[in-house]
């Protein structure tokens, strides 16, 4: 899963970043020449800067040529459409069934606030998620690759009700 | 950045100077409440992991409570940091000083009379259309006393800053070349600015038009509440909120990292002067930071496409400055100068780690094919209290201890042993916060899923840990304020 992949990452370098502090921490009770510190350091420091530039562009190549985001124009013929409309503190979700390996558009909007819609599989791991906002149709792409009694979270703070803004999406073996 | 190893000014004094009893007020109002919130914030994870036993109701008050009040404390003590600093290179008002002290209190005290009175739980952002629409469980006039608190607050900071933004201009010439655009352009006559002058300049510009947005939806909402025929578009409100909020809660950050810049180097017996790159930094953070908070609408897909990727492109690169100047400044500056640790120097260091080491959860979750499975899950208050908690507040308690210490006293063991419980527990919640995330838990939520209350009960322990810690710190503080002021 993406999570543990990002979970990972992010100890990793925390860890790495801790390790760093703690030993020029540690090494730092020894005295060494301030301008001969700060050179090696300025040197160092625009390496460290192009380093950075790097991971930060190929990270943003990679990343961003996988959008969630949907096409421009609903393809009915060949999805699912199902509307889900959130209200304080319930999911009216209505369409046909919806089958593993078809993809599914929902169609999510709110009759009065906030609210997020978010997508848990049977395990109880976010698969996806789009926000429910009243005015406004966020149209959320996704296509299941296995059966099951998936589950509907509100993921946007909607009032004292929110925890229980729960509801269950049944996804049919193809 | 750090230059020469010549001590400085400061260096050789064996007490920090004297300072204003303003500003000493301001530093003890925001050490108590700071420890408030976060007594209210440990009993909101202690309900979450059912050890408390907390109505719905009473838990999104608190939650609502705990936010606002964290928020705002922050921006107090970051104004009390930047007054304090800024006030050594150009002419502030004092009275303007004291006037945004009263007003934050009124403010308060309509905020919290809108929550514990009239049970107000719209959370602290007071998300349009909310407010308004709270399925009949507080009245119109709970909301109205909120966001009527939190505009008094905001009134308070605009005049703070726009005094700022008045003596920066008076001193400097512009706000340009207080944030070093002629050395930067290689103007011979340029004036280097003070690292403090220019940080609290960036502040100015970005808060300005924060709290001038803040201000705006939050009249908006207040005129929905009093006409509800009077819809505004939720997409805007949306947006005008985050860009408050986004950019003052990160001017948090920039206004006490002044502390950092100022009273480090006198521990290491260097200098940490303005450079080009220093300069090149802060002028790109002014950018970053106003241009990042798309970052918080990647799930709302009906946004302009670019805006959201523009919105995750800025918030990675706001990490360089960071990561290339402030904390490697840091780094350098300690490195092998023999410095002198004691509670304020650890806990400045500690800052610098936590702002640096928090900019990793933050970036990623920033990115949009995350946020996808990441948004509004425990990732997120995971990322802000990593830097806020181990880096803004540690700048905060840095300071407070720097107040009034006499530098040639030994660090006792109770200040060195809550120096490692806060960075240890610190460290602790935050993870636990981000490994919550990580498995798909909610924000938010007043009641959690029995697979969920294990994190919780974790999350309350290293809670205990943190708030035993500031509890030192605070009465550590609060006894040396009558020195401080006799000292003046």
């Amino acid at each position: 899963m993406l999570q543990d992949t990002v979970w990972s990452i992010s100890v990793a370098l925390i860890a790495g970043m801790a390790a760093v502090f703690l030993w020029v921490a540690a090494g730092a009770g020894r005295r060494a020449d301030a301008e001969a510190v700060q050179r090696r350091a300025y040197r160092l420091r625009t390496g460290w800067f192009w380093l950075l530039v790097v991971v930060i562009a190929v990270a943003t190549a990679t990343t961003l040529t996988a959008l969630p985001y949907p096409a421009p124009a609903p393809q009915a013929a060949s999805r699912v459409i199902v509307h889900a409309t959130g209200a304080q503190w319930s999911w009216t979700i209505e369409g046909p069934d919806i089958v593993v390996g078809r993809p599914v558009e929902f169609q999510v909007t709110s009759t009065d606030v906030n609210h997020g819609f978010g997508i848990y599989n049977p395990s109880m791991e976010m698969v996806a998620q789009t926000q429910a906002m009243p005015g406004y149709v966020n149209r959320l792409q996704h296509t299941f690759t296995s059966p099951g009694t998936y589950h509907i979270l509100c993921l946007e703070y909607c009032g004292l009700v929110h925890h229980q803004m729960i509801s269950d999406l049944i996804v049919k073996p193809n | 950045m750090p230059t020469s190893s010549a001590a400085v000014a400061g260096a050789a004094r064996d007490v920090s100077p004297g300072v204003n009893p303003c500003v000493v007020a301001y530093i003890a109002v925001s050490g108590v409440v700071l420890l408030l919130m976060m007594l209210l914030g440990l009993a909101l994870r202690l309900a979450q992991a059912e050890w408390l036993a907390m109505p719905p109701d009473l838990f999104y008050e608190m939650m609502t409570a705990h936010g606002v009040g964290m928020v705002g404390i922050a921006g107090l003590a970051g104004a009390g940091i930047m007054w304090h600093f800024l006030s050594q290179h150009v002419r502030l008002n004092r009275g303007i000083l004291i006037t945004n002290l009263v007003v934050f209190l009124a403010g308060v005290v309509m905020i919290l009379a809108a929550v514990f009175l009239g049970g107000f739980g719209g959370a602290w952002t007071f998300l349009y259309p909310l407010p308004a629409t709270s399925g009949g469980v507080w009245e119109p006039e709970a909301a109205a006393l909120y966001l009527g608190g939190l505009l008094v607050v905001g009134v308070g900071f605009l005049l703070f800053y726009l005094d700022a933004g008045r003596a920066i201009i008076a001193e400097y010439g512009g706000l340009g070349a207080a944030l070093g655009w002629p050395v930067l352009i290689g103007s011979r006559r340029a004036r280097l600015p003070e690292p403090a002058v220019v940080a609290s300049t960036m502040v100015v510009i970005v808060n300005m038009l924060g709290l001038v947005s803040g201000a705006a939806v939050l009249a908006v909402s207040l005129i929905n509440l009093a006409a509800p025929s009077f819809a505004a578009d939720p997409l805007l409100a949306k947006n005008m909120t985050y860009f408050f909020g986004h950019v003052f809660i990160n001017a948090t950050i920039y206004m006490t990292v002044i502390a950092v810049y100022e009273i480090l180097p006198g521990h290491a017996g260097r200098e940490w002067r303005a450079s080009k790159p220093f300069l090149w930094a802060w002028t790109a953070s002014t950018i970053l930071v106003l241009t990042a908070f798309p970052h918080h609408l990647l799930m709302d897909f009906v946004m302009p496409r670019w805006a959201l990727v523009v919105g995750q492109i800025a918030s990675y690169a706001a990490g360089l400055p960071v990561l290339v100047v402030t904390a490697y400044g840091a780094l350098t500056l300690v490195y092998r100068s023999g410095i002198r640790w004691d509670a304020a120097s650890s806990l400045l260091f500690l800052s610098m780690f936590g702002w640096a080491a928090g900019i990793v959860p933050a970036i990623i979750d920033a990115t949009i094919r995350v946020n996808l499975v990441m948004h509004n899950t425990m990732w997120v208050p995971g990322h802000f209290h990593f830097y806020l908690l181990l880096g803004m507040a540690a700048m905060v308690f840095g300071f407070m201890y720097h107040l009034g210490h006499d530098r040639q006293a030994r660090t006792d063991m109770l200040d060195r042993l809550a120096v490692w419980l806060f960075a240890a527990g610190g460290l602790g919640f935050a993870l636990v916060f981000l490994y919550s995330g990580k498995e798909g838990v909610p924000r938010r939520w007043a009641v959690h899923l029995p697979e969920w209350v294990g994190y919780d009960r974790l999350a309350s322990l290293f809670g205990c840990g943190v708030t035993a810690a500031v509890l030192v710190f605070v009465l550590r503080f609060l006894v040396r304020v009558p020195r401080l002021i006799a000292m003046r």
